[in-house]
This record gives structure tokens, C-alpha cells and sequence, in this order.
């Protein structure tokens, strides 16, 4: 590597030129050429500068990325050499404070927000995808199952909710527990016929399994509604008393003695979502302590030893499946409940991918990883809505960059829960 | 009897388009081991320049049906590969010894990238083109259902039908071919003997890149409407007819994309046309749950 730090001038740049050249080939059908309809039939517009400008991007860019890339590579390598007498495994303390930080900043959030009804909205998204987030992290980071079809169970808690309130009455609470009975239903059927399948296989499967969801809810009109979805699903209600302006029923306004506001049920669904989640957190925590969950990870690691072991890989592998898609119809209960209306829109693939890139971004099996990637994910994208036509270009731009970038994602190397504490296996696993 | 035969005809040339996409899947899963998830994208992207090919043809009066043809095939296929190559460079050479995840999600991202690269940068709306090859036989007519035969359907097949004849010597007989095949059977040991494992690897995905831009200026000349979320259905049907044939097996891709075409039209035709990506999808889960190496693929042997 550190032949490339005393690369000549003239080598560099005959690869800045090569790459430049490849940008002004890929550059040529996309941003040079364009067709438009104007009047009758397509006509061709040509945007040369535009062009030029991406082409000119690349060339320095590359240049500049070079320079850095050798600079800092042979960095590297040098305190690679002076750390290699002394590796110890890296407590990271530092990590613990942050989610303490974090926890309590998302209880007074609404308090230092009052009255500002988008900043606790824009939160309680952020905190369905940290649910979301940490219900796939049981399949895709502690049992090693890629699901790229998570939001089908998403979906099946949405419906489920959506269904059983507005044709049955069913309150929230009530529901939550049947949806989530229903969507860990949903993750044993679909676990079932896959589990002899390695993990990209599992992947195109579990991508057709949500396909099939959302096809059909969109087509099976009777029963989902259609294109049109499920409209005035009720709010959920706080131990009965209603988020309403004063009326006959009591309400909670009037219970409490305070004076009816929109703002009482936004910020009631912020801290229902917190608790949702936080439980979620405990629960996946304390799983990932007893046996079933060691036995994710162990499956994780090598499936082959665990066979041989005499570990139940298909209980192992469909306990994982059925855990996930729980937590992740109890989000899809929330979600109906906060919108009030659902349809086949919210359940797409790309949604599936997001909160698979939250859990990879965040590192496999890191909760406190999952909680910054959804922030950055939700946030970001909030942030730029002026860019709003660039979201989705620069969300696949970014899963690419940090994949290579980091492998592993932003936080987590896969850690294992526990470890043989002896210097030698400490030793062992830097 | 004249709906069957026409359903055939279709379920053909559609089995065709699937049959070349597939290749492209079969292949790189081949040799690197990994689901080129943008693939279907990359067709895509094929189908768009195609599209402006076509455009600029017109632009320029260029009116020979043959010449035009050959020039866009061409243009689509150059452009294309040059994809192809990017996508391998950026996205998945990184991570040729990561985890499997690790490249798989990578190229998830690549799909979601290329397609919103050319929604933003071509313009969401659906692109019509004029028809190139207007008219077809009429085959027969039966209790009133008369059969026709597209010409743009005879050339998709024939078509075809060349390239994977000159597809399969490339494979078999060319020096390339042997180097590709040495590389799927064992990386570090072809590495020890003198192959560039890489560069074999991109031309890997050039070739996958080209036969899928085939595919896509088919699809254009034959629908004649293309935008630019066309690449994810059609990889999700291409990567099924890949796994039906048996992953890895080069007939068997073909085969795959000639069944998948063939359950999609009869489904259309016979049951219900809404739920025909279901029908794809529960084969998908079907054959890999009672046969997983395919049709025409071997069974894998896992190693410790």
C-alpha cells in the first residue's frame, strides 16, 4: 500500500483521466442526452454542460480521493504497527452514556417542544423505525436471517388493527396483543418453507413474500379495501377516556381538568410509541441473554456446528422469525392507530429496504446503532425536502458508500452477547 | 384452441426477454456468488437509452429498419456494459471477502440508486416510442380468435436464439470462456494459474450487462413504452426464472425465463391478470422449497 503514496503525478492523473473517461461514457446516456415529450413525440435534448460539470466532478474528485487515500492509508499502517503489541479489546463505556444521553432526551423532548407539533411528529416517525429497527435486528442481526420483506408484517399489524376496529369495534389495546399473535403467525408460515435456505436466497423469498402481501391487499378489494385502503380507524384512547373535545363520552381533557388541545393526543402517541419501543428494547435484551437468544447468535455465526451441536436450528430460526414479525405488527398497530387511514401505499418495497438499511447502517445487532441510523434515515430526508427528488438517489448512494465504507455498519462489530473471559479468547478476538 | 396457441406465442417472446436478463444473474451468481440485485436495473437503464437511441435515429432520419436496429443493439449494448463495469468497480469489488450480507445489501442500494438516477435525471413519465416493425402474420383463425404472429415477436426469438448460440461457444470454446469457468470453480486456484481473477469478474458483468441491454432494447421495440421502474419486477421474474433452471446453469436460465414467461401469460389469460406476479413469486418459493438446485442445477454441497 505504500507503493500507491509515492504513485508519480503523471500516474495519478492518468487515472483521474481513466475514471474520467468512464464517467463521460456513463455520463452520456443519462445526463448528456435526455428525451422529452414535446408535442406528438419524443425529441431529444442535449444538457453538454451539465455533463461536463459531472465529468469535471469525477476527474478532481478522483484526483483529490486519491491524494487522501494514500495519505491516510499509510497513516494507518504506521499506528497499525504501533498498536499491534498492545491490542485489547476496546470497552467502549462511552456507548452506554450515549444511550443514556439519548433515552433521556427522548423523554423530555415533547416537554422542551410543547406546542410544536411537527418536532413530536417527526419524533414519533423516528421511533417507529427504532421499533421497527430493533424488531428486525432479532431476525437480520442476532439470528443472521437477511428479510427483505419485513413490512409485510407491518402491514398484517396495520390490517389486523385497521380490520378488527373499524368492522368490530376492537379498541387498541385489545388489539395490539391479537395483531401481534397474528403477524408472529405471518412469521412462522413464511419461516417454514425457507429455512433451508441460505442468506440471499432467504432474501429474494422473503422479498416475495412482502410482494405477495401488498399485491394482494391492493387487489383483494372486499376484504383490504384496495387501492383505497381503510379509512377512519379510530385513536387509540387513554385508559378510556378519548382524546376529543368535550362531549358526551369522557374524554381526557376533561378528566384531568384541562383544556382540550390537538396537541394532548400528539404528544400522548409520542411517549405510547417510546414505551412500545423501550419495552421492545428490554425485551430483545433480556431475550438475547437467555438461551434462545444465544442460540441465535450461535446460529448467526456457524448453522453447520450448531446442527452438530445438536441445536434445534428450525425452532432456533422460527422463534427468531416469529419474535421479529411480532415486533413488528405491534409497530403496524401504532401506525394505524396514529394515522387513522392505511392503505396498500405505505407498505412498498422501498419500505422494507429502509428499515433493512437501518439495522445494517446501525451495525447488525447493535440497538443503540439502530436508534441513530433511523434518526439519521428519518431526519435527514426531513431536513432536505427541498431535495425531495434526490432522497431516494442519495438513500442508495449512501447504503452503497457505507456498506464499503463499513461492513459491518456505523456502530456494531458483531459482538458476540457473551464470551469465554480469559486473556487468551480476549486476545483472540480483537 | 386460438387463445392457447396466441398465449404461446406470448409466453414465448416474453419468455425470451426473461431468459437474457436471467443469463445475467445466473452468471454472476456463478462466478462471485452473490445476487446482483441491480441487475434488473440495469436493464432498465438499457430500455431508457434505447429509448433515446431510437429517438436520436429519428432525429437524424435514419428510417432502414435494419440499420436502425443494429445501431441502437449497438449503442444500448456499449453504454451498458460500461454500467455493468461501474456497478461491479463501485459496489461489489469492495466487498468481494466480506460477509454475504455485506454486498448483497450494497447492491440493494445500487438498485435503488440506478433507479432513481434515471428518474431524476430522465424524467419519471413514461417514454413511448413509435413502432418500429409494424404488422405480423396472421397465423390462423379459430372459432372467430384469429392467431397473430408480431413481427417484432419472430425477432425477438430469433434473436435470441443467435445470441445464445454464440453466447454458449463464447462460454465453451473461447479462451475467455475457459478463464470464466476456472474462476467458478475456484478463485484462488485459477488466481494461481496465471488468471486475472478480476478482470474476468468484470467482464463477467460487461457480458451480463450486455445481454440484459439486448433485453432491454427488445422490450422497447416491442411494448413500445418504457419508464423507469420497469427493472424491478422484471429482476425480481428474471432472478426466479434464474433459481427455476438452477442457478449457476446457463441452459437453465434460458429455460427458467421460457416457463416464467409461459405461467405469466397463461395465468394472464386464464385466471386472473392482477395476481400474476403472485403467480411468479409462490413458484419462486415453491421451487426452492422442494427443489433448491433448480431444474437443470447441481445440488450444492455446504462446506465447513
Amino acid at each position: 500500500m505504500s507503493a500507491a503514496h509515492s504513485l508519480p503525478l503523471a500516474d495519478r492523473l492518468k487515472d483521474a483521466v481513466r475514471i474520467g473517461i468512464v464517467a463521460l461514457l456513463l455520463g452520456i446516456p443519462m445526463l448528456g442526452l435526455t428525451t422529452a415529450d414535446q408535442g406528438g413525440g419524443l425529441q431529444v435534448l442535449t444538457r453538454w454542460p451539465l455533463l461536463a460539470q459531472f465529468v469535471g466532478v469525477v476527474f478532481f474528485g478522483r484526483l483529490i480521493l486519491q491524494w487522501l487515500v494514500s495519505h491516510f492509508q499509510l497513516r494507518k499502517l504506521q499506528r497499525q504497527r504501533v498498536a499491534a503489541k498492545t491490542a485489547v479489546v476496546q470497552q467502549r463505556p462511552w456507548l452506554k452514556w450515549l444511550g443514556r444521553v439519548a433515552l433521556a432526551f427522548a423523554i423530555v423532548l415533547p416537554m422542551a417542544f410543547s406546542g410544536n407539533r411537527y418536532v413530536i411528529d417527526t419524533a414519533t416517525t423516528v421511533l417507529i423505525y427504532v421499533m421497527l429497527g430493533w424488531g428486525l435486528n432479532v431476525v437480520v442481526g442476532l439470528a443472521g436471517l437477511l428479510d427483505l420483506g419485513y413490512v409485510a408484517f407491518y402491514a398484517v399489524g396495520a390490517y389486523s388493527y385497521g380490520l378488527l376496529s373499524t368492522l368490530f369495534g376492537w379498541g387498541f389495546w385489545e388489539t395490539l396483543p391479537v395483531a401481534g399473535g397474528m403477524a408472529a403467525l405471518f412469521g412462522v408460515l413464511l419461516g417454514w418453507p425457507t429455512l433451508r435456505l441460505r442468506g440471499d436466497y432467504l432474501a429474494i423469498v422473503t422479498l416475495g413474500f412482502g410482494e405477495i402481501i401488498r399485491i394482494i391487499l391492493v387487489n383483494w378489494t372486499d376484504f383490504s379495501g384496495g387501492p383505497n385502503g381503510i379509512n377512519s380507524i379510530p385513536r387509540p384512547s387513554f385508559f378510556g377516556l378519548e382524546f376529543k373535545p368535550p362531549g358526551d363520552t369522557p374524554t381526557f381533557a376533561a378528566f384531568f381538568h384541562l383544556e382540550y388541545s390537538a396537541d394532548h393526543r400528539v404528544t400522548f402517541l409520542y411517549y405510547l410509541i417510546l414505551v412500545l419501543a423501550l419495552l421492545t428494547n428490554v425485551f430483545v435484551s433480556r431475550l438475547r441473554r437467555l438461551p434462545v437468544g444465544m442460540a441465535w447468535e450461535a446460529v448467526r455465526e456457524d448453522e453447520l456446528a450448531c446442527k452438530a451441536l445438536g441445536i434445534n436450528v428450525t425452532g432456533v430460526k422460527l422463534s427468531a422469525y416469529a419474535i421479529g414479525a411480532m415486533l413488528g405488527g405491534f409497530a403496524g398497530v401504532f401506525f394505524a392507530a396514529r394515522q387513522g387511514f392505511i392503505s396498500p401505499e405505505s407498505f412498498v418495497f422501498s419500505e422494507s429496504a429502509t428499515i433493512l438499511a437501518i439495522v445494517v447502517l446501525g451495525g447488525r445487532g447493535s440497538q443503540l446503532g439502530v436508534v441513530f441510523a433511523a434518526l439519521l434515515l428519518v431526519v435527514l430526508p426531513e431536513l432536505g425536502r427541498d431535495f425531495s427528488d434526490y432522497r431516494m438517489l442519495l438513500f442508495g448512494a449512501a447504503m452503497v458508500l457505507i456498506m464499503v465504507w463499513r461492513p459491518g455498519g456505523l456502530v456494531a462489530r458483531r459482538e458476540p452477547t457473551i464470551q469465554i473471559d480469559t486473556p487468551a479468547a480476549q486476545g483472540a478476538t480483537p | 384452441m386460438g387463445q392457447f396457441i396466441q398465449q404461446l406465442i406470448n409466453g414465448l417472446t416474453l419468455g425470451a426477454v426473461y431468459g437474457l436478463i436471467a443469463l445475467g444473474y445466473t452468471m454472476v451468481y456463478g462466478i462471485i456468488g452473490m445476487i446482483n440485485f441491480a441487475h434488473g436495473d440495469i436493464y432498465m437503464v438499457s430500455a431508457i437509452i434505447s429509448v433515446t437511441a431510437l429517438t436520436l435515429m429519428s432525429a437524424f432520419g435514419i428510417s432502414s429498419v435494419p440499420l436502425v436496429l443494429a445501431l441502437v443493439l449497438i449503442i444500448a449494448i456499449g453504454f451498458t456494459s460500461v454500467y455493468g463495469w461501474a456497478v461491479e468497480r463501485t459496489a461489489y469489488r469492495p466487498l468481494r471477502n466480506a460477509s454475504r450480507l455485506a454486498p448483497l445489501i450494497s447492491a440493494i442500494g445500487m438498485s435503488i440508486f440506478l433507479q432513481n438516477m434515471v428518474q431524476v435525471s430522465q424524467g419519471a413519465r413514461v417514454k413511448p416510442v413509435p413502432t418500429l416493425i409494424p404488422g405480423g402474420l396472421e397465423l390462423f383463425t379459430h372459432n372467430g380468435f384469429s392467431v397473430h404472429l408480431a413481427y417484432t415477436q419472430i425477432m425477438i426469438c430469433v434473436v435470441t436464439v443467435v445470441l445464445m448460440v454464440a453466447f454458449t461457444g463464447l462460454i465453451t470454446r473461447t479462451s475467455f470462456g475457459r478463464q470464466q469457468r476456472a474462476c467458478e470453480q475456484d478463485r484462488t486456484m485459477a488466481s494461481l494459474l496465471g488468471i486475472d481473477v478480476d478482470k474476468t469478474i468484470s467482464y463477467t458483468f460487461m457480458l451480463g450487462a450486455a445481454l440484459a441491454a439486448v433485453a432491454g432494447v427488445m422490450v422497447t421495440v416491442y411494448y413500445g413504452v418504457v419508464d423507469f421502474s420497469i427493472g424491478f419486477v422484471a429482476g425480481i421474474k428474471a432472478f426466479t426464472a434464474a433459481v427455476l433452471g438452477g442457478v449457476g446453469s446457463l441452459p437453465g436460465a434460458m429455460l427458467g425465463g421460457v416457463l416464467i414467461g409461459l405461467i405469466e401469460s397463461y395465468w394472464s389469460a386464464y385466471l386472473s391478470p392482477e395476481y400474476k406476479d403472485v403467480a411468479t413469486f409462490a413458484i419462486l418459493i415453491l421451487v426452492l422449497m422442494f427443489r433448491p438446485s433448480g431444474l437443470l442445477g447441481r445440488p450444492e454441497v455446504e462446506k465447513v
